[in-house]
């Protein structure tokens, strides 16, 4: 992919993508005994990621323990409501970033075909 | 539970895991309850509650934790010997042994499960709308 067509959009939508996949990977453990809620510092991968760092060393070094609200007695800290709500602003953003991507490649079409 | 499906893990699959996880749950409790009222000439014979427990599976190539059923667990509970010299399998001493079952216990389980797997079906529909806008995009 040539990151200066897209920015900083190629590499967002990527993370936004692996975030989706961890947040749906908490819902599907939602009944796990001992199960940790885990998600991703978001800003903190992307600035790793805009940094030169590759996509799995930028979600591995900033992916965090989620803290509940309130602990469970089997040790699982998934708590539906706010991994919906996590997973509603991913996807949210991740349409954001997309249509980002779309207007960057609009953009160079018509450049291209000269209209 | 068997996998018949060889292959990379991804989000549909995850999804289907975590579908088929709840299912066995919501099974479970639907054999409990349906075994609720039942009784046996024996203690040992006394139908018991199960359960079933999950185990979370990390696949390192994806990053992605999918779950399974890693075994069923029995109640632990005695079942409750009942004084009914009347029943059919009353033994000797006129006493039935009841199923351990917590109705309420169950259908609150059943609840629960159902809930999450609606949660998992919403998420997988999100997932897949932004692939399909992704994949339409030119």
């Amino acid at each position: 992919m040539n990151t200066n067509l897209f920015g900083i959009h190629g590499a967002a939508l990527e993370l936004r993508s692996q975030r989706m996949g961890m947040l749906t990977s908490n819902i599907a453990n939602a009944a796990t005994p001992g199960y940790k809620s885990r998600d991703i510092d978001f800003a903190a991968a992307l600035n790793d990621r805009l940094a030169g760092k590759s996509g799995t060393e930028a979600i591995g070094e900033h992916t965090r323990y989620r803290v509940p609200t309130m602990s469970s007695m089997d040790g699982n800290t998934v708590e539906l409501a706010n991994e919906q709500i996590a997973f509603a602003e991913n996807a949210v953003a991740y349409s954001a970033t997309l249509s980002f991507v779309q207007s960057k490649v609009q953009t160079a079409t018509r450049a291209l075909k000269g209209e | 539970m068997p996998d018949n499906q060889a292959g990379p893990m991804n989000l549909f699959r995850l999804a289907e895991r975590g579908m088929s996880a709840q299912m066995v749950r919501m099974n479970a409790a639907a054999s409990n309850l349906a075994n609720a009222g039942s009784v046996s000439a024996t203690k040992e014979g006394a139908y018991r509650a199960v359960r079933p427990v999950f185990n979370a599976e990390l696949d390192k190539a994806s990053g992605l934790t999918s779950v399974r059923v890693s075994h069923i667990t029995t109640s632990q509970a005695e079942p409750t010997r009942r004084q009914d010299p009347n029943h059919p399998l009353a033994d000797a001493n006129g006493d039935v042994w009841d199923a351990t079952v917590d109705e309420s216990g169950e259908m609150i389980e059943i609840m629960e499960s159902a809930r999450q797997y609606q949660n998992l079906v919403e998420a997988l529909q999100t997932a897949k709308q932004l692939m399909l806008d992704t994949l339409r995009s030119k």
